[in-house]
């Protein structure tokens, strides 16, 4: 390791008393003082301040309409135009799921559902959303194009029941996509 | 003892312990969040309040959540009381009963204001314990509630507690030198150890740091007072930065340092014990803000002379001019505690050594010399020496600062740069 | 070179060296190895580490050569003109003249002084147009598919494959999700008619169900009209699946494979010990597979085995030991109060009025400490439970109990099972009154009746499940299932295999080892420290001589043979017999 030579600055007298760098600071934060209690603290207008600080003030006040296209949300599982849900269980988002908030228990398709090709849907999809980190990763691997991380950001329960989604509330929140790839849907 | 004596000291002892500082506590914590966030551009806590929307309201009454201590003590009570199992039970239970108990009981000699009186009784003294050694009292407890943090941070059995305990020790001790050497010119003015006639005093012949009033009339001349400012002025400095020193507080809060420490003496507390020690620490912080308030600007008084007026302020035969001085002692304290905090988040923690150097080397002989500087010019404006002898005195003075000076500039240790 | 005074007449030629042997020299990507004569190209490659990818071919079948995918590049010595001498390098090799065609892997020997080239540019282009070819008319059910994460196309497309399709037409549509039979599912969409179903059902299940129809691209697998695929061994045909085209039902759409943590331990349901692989998520079972073990079973595994683990999961598991109160109601006890009680419960008896009936099921450290109980408890009567039924002539033994050999072994007597008429016996006349009876369903499999049961004043039951037995007993304690338990049993053949434990135990149950140990300890009077099952298993090898210098990890994952038995396994004289004729290789 390199030896690094500090030398100590020299200090003037003045500095040595330290009372001018006292005085200097109380002038600072009084002025951050006064400028907060003026709503003219700097980036207050940006930040959409609630009139003291820079501080907005969140249930009353929010910045959804910022927010960028690529935010990630909930995640949530999707239909598509026909009505279909896309998930087919793979659980490869079980597998990616960094930490584990997901919980997929496969099911078999009915032979007298219209969409019997498919085989396979989930019987129950569950995600922990105390767990969830929101990575994305899990709409990132997904194969199906079935599960996508929503907006919604105000995830909260009075129970930790009440914080795993299940799939009746996955499929809720995600709604109808469409435009999505129909690889199950081409004529047979 | 008659019963009406006994019982009106146990009602001054409720009324100005309980009902006037008790509170200031938790008002000087909200005090704390509220003006430390406005200095950094925030709100702070302004949510709690009254739930008007629990009861079916439509809208909750915040004000501006000044029940955020409240709250907060509701909280402290509720958590769990953990006692970690590799305790000394018994120092850790008392620890923190052993730095609020102090903080309380110093409050006895502080003159909350001057006298009330009510109709066919005698004149109250608004101060519990009139007692002829008020600072000395003061210091005698005070220093007492280093066995707290020290014991707190012994018993608990782990390393940052003791750590933080140590440190305590030697900071508070260190400090204790220089904070009664800094009064001592401010006693040999006033020749008094009696803190109500101290502020009495300054109430007729002007507060030790504004004497712009009451010259004359056995008192010291303008003259002599405006140049006692100086070594008053010193002594006010010392004493203040001792008194934050004493308190824990930053810059000098070394013993809970939470960037060396976790929590430093109280890391091993919780719920109720862990809030009073910081009970303890706002208290003290009352406490010196009270002291600095009555020593060095003029307690309850409201100064330039309007005082004996006040003091006879009456309804019916009522003398209600005591409140009043009660009201400005407080707002002399909140504006010393508004200063506390404000050097809380101004200025960077001291690293330790830096915080030793300070008070062993710079106030210990800063306070030293200011006692003999006070004498001097005390002598000066008695008219009973010569201004011979007082120049003697000047040189001597002059002679052994610069001796001072040099002994601890020589015995600084040279820092060697690495080779 | 050294520097001796040989000859240079004297210095044989590689392939000389090699015919010695019966060997041929063959170069392998550079390097040169020497392989017996006939040995298949594929398996020349795979011995020395280098993988051929490919589809049909599999070392215990026929090879029919259709899937084209092992491709290499193959290289001979050019024929020297009449009277010429071949020209050879420093080593005495000759030099090798390549081929502009490459060759498949699997169907062709290797001859002296071929060359092997399974890297290049020929070989890659081969393999990637042979991959374009298959993955034409297959489905992307990968999704869906339960082969994904084992499936050998995902695998050789990642490896070989192009990864983008050029393929613009529809595809050919087939038959999906047929159901060809009770424990396996066909779709043929994935299906890339490689025919090891086919021929592993002529060839080794010799019940030949499977055949092609059409032709082309539309070729499809299907059953022989008015035949469904029910062979004991069905579900051999979805482990050599190549692809997802046949699958498992009981497995189907249970569990992805890449959660699945494979654990290696025999199968416990018949004499042979079949070497499987037990597949678990978290703690529980989701399939068991077999395992490769030339010597016991091949590569092959009979359904009923297989599928014969659901009960582990079972509603009926015993998870706490019980005790039966004033009531006749059973209450959850500890494992220590149980003990005690027993060791109480037994002092009432003399040792001839005490039986312990073992099982035919347990490990050899279990028997070990069974005998060593009934050892320290006196004379007592000791038998396990005979479970015979039809041997099949390919792996399924007619002696059902995995262990007896290690019984004869352990308990040195000939018969384990010969007293159990006897104890039968004893418990009807009342001579036999106290009864230890261990894993063993004694209503269901022994021939007692609840009220023979109901004659013994003590009876001590330890079994996975609660059944009648259990319901007769006054004490019934938890034991663990197979694929709980580590330990060892020995074959009908004499091979010393082990089982490892995949999953745990579930509630209080104990491992069967540990319930016999701290019981022996009770009544013992020289109680002692077995802290783990090696423990165990160093007492057994100090005392029988046939387990003497083992360890439970000398056991290799393919057993030793510690005793000679003139068991035959019939699949393995099967395999052996079309080893000899030719017509498998591995």
């Amino acid at each position: 390791m390199a030896i690094v030579k500090l030398t100590r600055p020299k200090l003037s007298v003045g500095e040595k008393i330290y009372f001018g760098a006292l005085l200097k600071g109380f002038f600072l934060t009084m002025k951050h003082a006064v400028a907060s209690l003026r709503n003219k603290s700097r980036g207050a207008k940006d930040m959409a301040s609630s009139g003291l600080g820079v501080t907005m003030q969140y249930p009353e006040q929010r910045w959804d309409d910022h927010m960028p296209e690529h935010y990630r949300g909930a995640p949530t599982l999707v239909t598509d135009e026909q009505g279909r849900e896309r998930c087919v269980s793979c659980q490869l988002c079980e597998f990616i799921c960094p930490p584990k908030a997901i919980k997929i228990i496969p099911g078999e398709i009915p032979s007298d559902d219209p969409w019997a090709k498919v085989e396979k849907r989930p019987k129950e999809f569950d995600i922990d959303m105390i767990r969830c980190i929101y990575c994305g990763m899990c709409e990132e691997v997904c194969p199906e194009q079935a599960i996508y991380l929503r907006k919604d950001y105000l995830i909260s329960g009075l129970t930790r029941a009440e914080m795993v989604h299940d799939k009746k509330k996955l499929y809720e929140i995600g709604g109808v996509r469409v435009g999505l790839v129909n690889k199950w849907n081409e004529i047979k | 003892m008659d019963f009406a004596l006994i019982l009106t000291i146990l009602i001054k002892i409720i009324t100005l312990t309980f009902v006037v500082v008790l509170p200031l506590v938790p008002v000087s914590v909200y005090f704390e969040r509220r003006f430390s966030a406005i200095i950094q551009d925030r709100v702070g806590p302004n949510r709690v309040g009254i739930p008007l929307t629990l009861f079916g309201g439509k809208k909750d009454f915040s004000f501006f959540g000044l029940v955020q201590p409240v709250a907060d003590g509701i909280k402290l009570f509720l958590k769990e009381d953990f006692t970690p199992a590799h305790v000394r039970k018994a120092f850790y239970w008392m620890a923190p009963a052993l730095t609020v108990a102090p903080a309380l009981i110093t409050l006895c000699v502080i003159p909350f204001g001057s006298d009330i009186q009510l109709p066919g009784m005698d004149p109250v003294k608004l101060v519990i314990a009139d007692i002829n050694v008020g600072p000395l009292f003061i210091f005698a407890v005070a220093s007492l509630s280093v066995y707290g943090i020290t014991l707190a941070g012994w018993s608990s059995n782990s390393k940052f507690p003791f750590i933080g305990g140590v440190r305590s020790t030697a900071q508070m001790i260190s400090y204790e030198i220089a904070l009664g050497l800094s009064i001592i010119p401010v006693l040999l003015y006033f020749g008094e150890l009696n803190l109500s006639k101290i502020v009495q005093y300054q109430a007729e012949h002007g507060w030790l740091l504004l004497p712009l009033w009451g010259h004359g009339e056995g008192a010291l001349s303008l003259t002599s007072k405006l140049l006692f400012w100086i070594p008053a002025f010193i002594s006010f400095l010392i004493f203040t930065i001792s008194i934050f020193a004493e308190t824990n507080r930053m810059p000098f809060d070394l013993p809970e340092c939470e960037t060396e420490l976790v929590g430093g003496y109280h890391t091993e507390y919780s719920s109720m014990k862990f809030a009073m020690f910081f009970m303890g620490e706002y208290a003290a912080m009352v406490v010196g803000s009270a002291l600095i308030v009555t020593l060095f600007f003029g307690g309850w008084s409201v100064g330039f002379g309007a005082d004996a007026a006040i003091a006879g302020f009456a309804i019916g035969g009522f003398k209600i001019g005591g409140l009043v001085h009660l009201g400005v002692f407080l707002a002399k304290v909140i504006a010393f505690i508004l200063f506390f905090i404000l050097v809380r988040w101004t200025v960077p923690r001291f690293r330790y050594d830096q915080l030793m150097k300070l008070g062993w080397v710079i106030f210990f002989e800063a306070a030293l010399i200011n006692v003999f500087l006070a004498a001097l010019v005390i002598a000066s404006g008695s008219g009973k020496f010569t201004p011979l002898i007082l120049g003697i005195g000047g040189v001597l003075l002059v002679i052994t600062t610069a001796a001072i000076i040099y002994v601890a500039k020589v015995s600084e240790p040279k820092v060697k740069a690495l080779a | 070179m050294s520097d001796t005074t040989t000859a240079p007449a004297e210095i044989k030629l590689p392939k000389d060296l090699a015919a010695e042997k019966g060997m041929v020299n063959v170069q392998i990507d550079g390097v040169w190895h020497q392989f017996p004569r006939g040995t298949r190209m594929i398996e020349a490659c795979r011995s020395v580490q280098v993988e051929v990818p490919h589809y049909c071919y599999h070392p215990k079948l026929s090879v029919p050569g259709n899937c084209r995918m092992c491709l290499v590049q193959m290289g001979m010595p050019p024929r020297p003109a009449p009277g010429q001498e071949p020209q050879r390098d420093e080593k005495g090799y000759e030099n090798i003249g390549w081929m502009p065609r490459p060759v498949i892997a699997c169907a062709n020997t290797v001859s002296e002084n071929m060359g092997i080239r399974t890297k290049g540019e020929l070989v890659e282009k081969c393999r990637e147009g042979v991959m374009e070819f298959l993955l034409i008319n297959h489905p992307l059910d990968c999704p869906i598919c339960d082969q994904a994460g084992e499936c050998r196309l995902q695998e050789f497309s990642v490896g070989f494959g192009k990864g983008t399709s050029r393929f613009v037409d529809l595809k050919v549509k087939k038959p999906k999700n047929v159901d060809i039979g009770p424990r396996i599912r066909l779709d043929d969409e994935r299906c890339i008619m490689c025919s090891r179903c086919i021929r592993f059902m002529d060839e080794v299940a010799g019940d030949p169900v499977l055949g092609f129809t059409q032709r082309g691209t539309h070729t499809t697998l299907t059953v022989h009209p008015g035949r469904i695929l029910d062979s004991n061994y069905s579900l051999n045909t979805a482990d050599i699946c190549p692809v997802g085209a046949l699958t498992s039902n009981d497995f189907r759409f249970q569990m992805r494979v890449w959660f699945l943590k494979e654990t290696k331990s025999i199968d416990v349901n018949c004499g042979t010990g079949t070497n499987i692989t037990i597949w678990t998520r978290g703690n529980q079972i989701h399939r068991i597979t077999p395992r490769q073990n030339d010597a016991v079973n091949s590569c092959w595994m009979p359904d009923s085995h297989r599928l014969n683990f659901h009960y582990i999961d079972s509603e009926a598991r015993l998870t706490e030991p019980l005790q039966r109160d004033a009531n006749g109601q059973y209450q959850p006890i500890s494992w220590a109060q149980a003990n005690q009680s027993i060791a109480a419960g037994l002092k009432h008896f003399s040792a001839s009025q005490i039986a312990i009936i073992g099982s035919g099921r347990m490990t050899n450290e279990e028997l070990f400490l069974t005998k060593q109980l009934a050892d320290q408890l006196g004379d007592t009567w000791l038998s396990i439970v005979p479970r015979t039924g039809e041997a099949d002539h390919l792996l399924v033994a007619a002696d059902r109990n995995p262990n007896t050999t290690g019984a004869q072994l352990i308990w040195q007597s000939a018969d384990p099972a010969g007293s159990l008429n006897a104890i039968r016996d004893g418990i009807r006349n009342g001579n036999i009154k106290a009864l230890i009876s261990l894993g063993e369903d004694l209503i269901s499999d022994a021939g007692f009746t609840a009220d023979d049961l109901a004659k013994l004043d003590f009876h001590v039951h330890s079994h996975i499940l609660a059944n009648p037995t259990a319901n007769a007993a006054a004490i019934v304690l938890p034991g663990a299932a197979f694929a709980e338990k580590r330990g060892s049993m020995v074959n009908l053949s004499g091979r010393l295999q082990r089982l490892n434990a995949a999953c745990i135990a579930p509630g209080q149950a104990h491992d069967d080892w540990e319930i016999l140990r701290d019981l022996l300890n009770k009544v013992s009077s020289d109680p002692q420290q077995m802290p783990n099952i090696e423990n165990v298993f160093k007492k057994l090898s100090e005392s029988v001589s046939e387990f003497e210098n083992l360890t439970l990890s000398r056991i290799t994952d393919q057993g030793v043979v510690i005793t000679e038995t003139n068991h035959v396994i019939p699949l393995l004289e099967n395999e052996r017999a079309r080893k000899a004729a030719g017509v498998i290789n591995g």
